[in-house]
């Protein structure tokens, strides 16, 4: 027979092994669904690596591409340690991204650098409002909000659509549903002459900065890891539970819609509804290979954007499907499940 | 108000409420199944991605309409036994690998078609589920066209509400499905198998799952899309919560959801000049949370669901 015993003592070389172990074994995993589309695994890996690290352009593109995931890595990350079950980073995304054209395209004629800073602060409380409606009917009437986040997704991509027939649509935009571009003072800056990477990314940095600080050392990071092991403990120590998941639930869905600002005033200039491939999603991901860790998030986001884009560049070269990097992304979330057991279980033999 | 009342009336909003819920059915079944045993399933929405992916491609590979539900039936059995190894004997986050499932199965799904089929601009299609026409019974007035003219895939579904119920309440079996996901540790001192018990409720679950996702493609539609499973599967989850666990209440809540989704496309074309589609088309999600919020403060929720379970330790 086979028991399970808590280890006493969960080594911490685990907590930085496993992550980076799961990333190795989904990559090399990857070589089944490879071969089964008839191309050489190890031709495809040395196009990916060549995808991302064989210019300062490919570098460029996997910054362009993990600055979201920062974004949406730390609102899952945060919510999370609450167990607060945020799945609705990728509408709130969108509210930001909503807000950032909505006030930024023109209708407030702000010139100056006044303009670019109401974005963002405006874009963060919209992703931040989003999270509201859950987290009260959560505490009120103990509706889970991982199903009403999710739901709130589709009913918030719906929304977006109408307003980009409606009053979001980009009056010399032909009838297409996109938005009007936010105005040049509006613009996050570039980062490096002719290269997509933005200063969204420095923004994430920051921010994943503070969060690292306040959940290692603040109070508040205290509090929130407290409610998230055990909320009735955590009333009996005196600590306003409530007030707690609402302020976790602000944040995380402030980080949220700056993804949706960054992708924005960053990267496109305009909305559209495809702006997100799912970086709501992918930032669960993010979280979970962090270990719930900020400096851990802006790693996995790299890793992940890593893998999103050299898998987009080996398909252009060979011909496999890009599909491939959601499966090599998802699969290392399974992976590091698995090894989160192992970190704090070990199995015997009795 | 009397369009709506027009609308109420007619036969083929009835047919297109209950080919609506048919889905649902399958999936607010499944999610029961696995909930009753303590196991909350997030696999749910990949799973319907899986089923219907699979079973439309085993037909179109020629295995026939009944071969491909047993495919898609066995596809989802499949995510669902690793969806039940890591929440079961290893415990994990029932939350995080469900998402996990989800995210692997839509990934593998899509990976697999696009594989298959690297080049076609417009989805081939397959010849699906016809209506069962039961000359006499068809004749009926009224009950007629909305009940026998639907596919053999909606007679599934109802038949798989009176067989989960049947055995849910008449069984030993539904007995201890139950009793394992209330009180994991009496199961346990009666000498029966939590781990078992747990990871085949899951495993039968999913499986039913995927048929609902077998049913898009292989009877609302002819062929497969990205994305058009749609959030049926977090319906789903929000819908058991409102059935109290309960498969009639289950079928209940699938034929209102089913006929508020086909009240809000007829509604849309008559309303479509005064109000945005969008706004119609928002309804359902927005349905499912008030069902959510009603249901949740009263519901009976399995005791034991979210909780992992260790032999030998209490």
């Amino acid at each position: 027979m086979i028991r399970i015993e808590p280890r006493e003592n969960p080594s911490r070389a685990f907590a930085v092994g496993i992550p980076i172990l799961s990333a190795v074994i989904s990559l090399a995993f990857a070589a089944i669904p490879l071969l089964a589309a008839g191309a050489n695994p190890i031709t495809a890996y040395g196009e990916m690596i060549k995808g991302v690290f064989g210019s300062v352009f490919a570098v460029s593109e996997m910054l362009t591409r993990a600055t979201p995931l920062i974004f949406t890595g730390l609102a899952a990350a945060l919510a999370f340690r609450a167990k607060l079950w945020n799945i609705g980073a990728e509408g709130q995304l969108y509210l930001g991204a909503m807000a950032a054209v909505a006030i930024g395209s023109g209708v407030l004629d702000i010139s100056g650098f006044l303009l670019l800073p109401l974005i963002i602060v405006v874009g963060a409380a919209a992703g931040a409002a989003g999270m509201m409606a859950p987290t009260y009917l959560k505490v009120r009437f103990g509706a889970d909000e991982v199903v009403t986040t999710l739901l709130l997704n589709f009913i918030i991509l719906i929304f977006l659509q109408m307003m980009l027939e409606g009053p979001l649509q980009d009056p010399m935009g032909l009838g297409w549903p996109q938005s009007a571009p936010v105005l040049d003072q509006g613009m996050l800056p570039p980062l490096m002459d002719r290269m997509r990477v933005h200063s969204g990314l420095i923004l994430a940095l920051v921010l994943a900065a503070i969060a690292q600080f306040m959940l290692a050392r603040s109070v508040w990071g205290f509090k929130l890891r407290a409610v998230g092991e055990n909320a009735a403990a955590a009333r009996h120590a005196g600590i306003n539970v409530r007030r707690s998941l609402f302020g976790v639930a602000a944040i995380s869905g402030a980080l949220a819609g700056l993804a949706g600002v960054s992708e924005v005033a960053g990267l496109k200039g305009y909305l559209t509804a495809d702006l997100s491939p799912g970086f709501g999603y992918t930032g669960i991901i993010v979280a979970m290979l962090a270990g719930l860790s900020a400096a851990g998030v802006v790693i996995a986001a790299l890793f992940i954007a890593s893998v999103f884009v050299g898998a987009d560049s080996m398909s252009r070269a060979m011909g496999v499907s890009s599909f491939l990097a959601d499966l090599v992304v998802s699969m290392s979330l399974l992976c590091v499940l698995v090894g989160g057991f192992l970190t704090k279980y070990r199995i015997l033999r009795t | 108000m009397m369009d709506l009342l027009n609308i109420l009336m007619t036969e083929s909003f009835w047919a297109a409420s209950l080919r609506i819920a048919t889905p649902l059915i399958f999936g607010v079944l499944g999610a029961l199944i696995c909930e009753r045993a303590g196991v909350l399933n997030l696999g749910i929405e990949g799973i319907f991605v899986v089923g219907a992916m699979c079973g439309w491609m085993a037909v179109w590979l020629g295995a026939g309409l009944w071969g491909g539900v047993l495919v898609a039936a066995l596809a989802g059995a499949f995510f669902g036994l690793l969806h039940a190894i890591l929440t079961v004997p290893l415990g994990l986050s029932q939350h995080v690998s469900g998402l996990g499932i989800t995210l692997f199965a839509t990934s593998v799904s899509y990976y697999t078609y696009r594989t298959t089929l690297p080049d076609v601009s417009s989805p081939p299609r397959i010849e699906p589920f016809r209506a069962l026409d039961i000359s006499i019974l068809s004749d009926l007035p009224f009950f007629g066209p909305v009940v026998f003219q639907q596919t053999a895939l909606t007679w599934l579904a109802l038949l798989m509400v009176v067989l989960v119920w049947y055995v849910m309440d008449r069984t030993a079996l539904g007995v201890a499905i139950k009793a394992v996901g209330d009180n994991p540790d009496s199961v346990d001192a009666q000498g029966l198998s939590v781990y078992g018990l747990r990871m085949g409720a899951i495993v039968a679950g999913s499986a039913l799952m995927a048929l609902g996702g077998a049913f898009l493609t292989m009877s609302a539609f002819d062929a497969f899309f990205f994305g058009m499973v749609n959030g049926r599967g977090w319906v789903c989850i929000a819908l058991v919560i409102f059935a109290s666990w309960r498969p009639g209440k289950a079928l209940l809540g699938a034929l209102l959801f089913g006929a508020f989704d086909a009240l809000q496309v007829r509604l849309q074309t008559e309303m479509g000049a005064l109000v945005p589609g969008q706004v119609f088309l928002m309804a359902p999600y927005i349905l499912s949370i008030i069902a959510l919020v009603i249901a949740a403060r009263s519901a009976d929720y399995p005791r034991a669901l979210l909780t992992p379970w260790f032999k030998g330790q209490r």
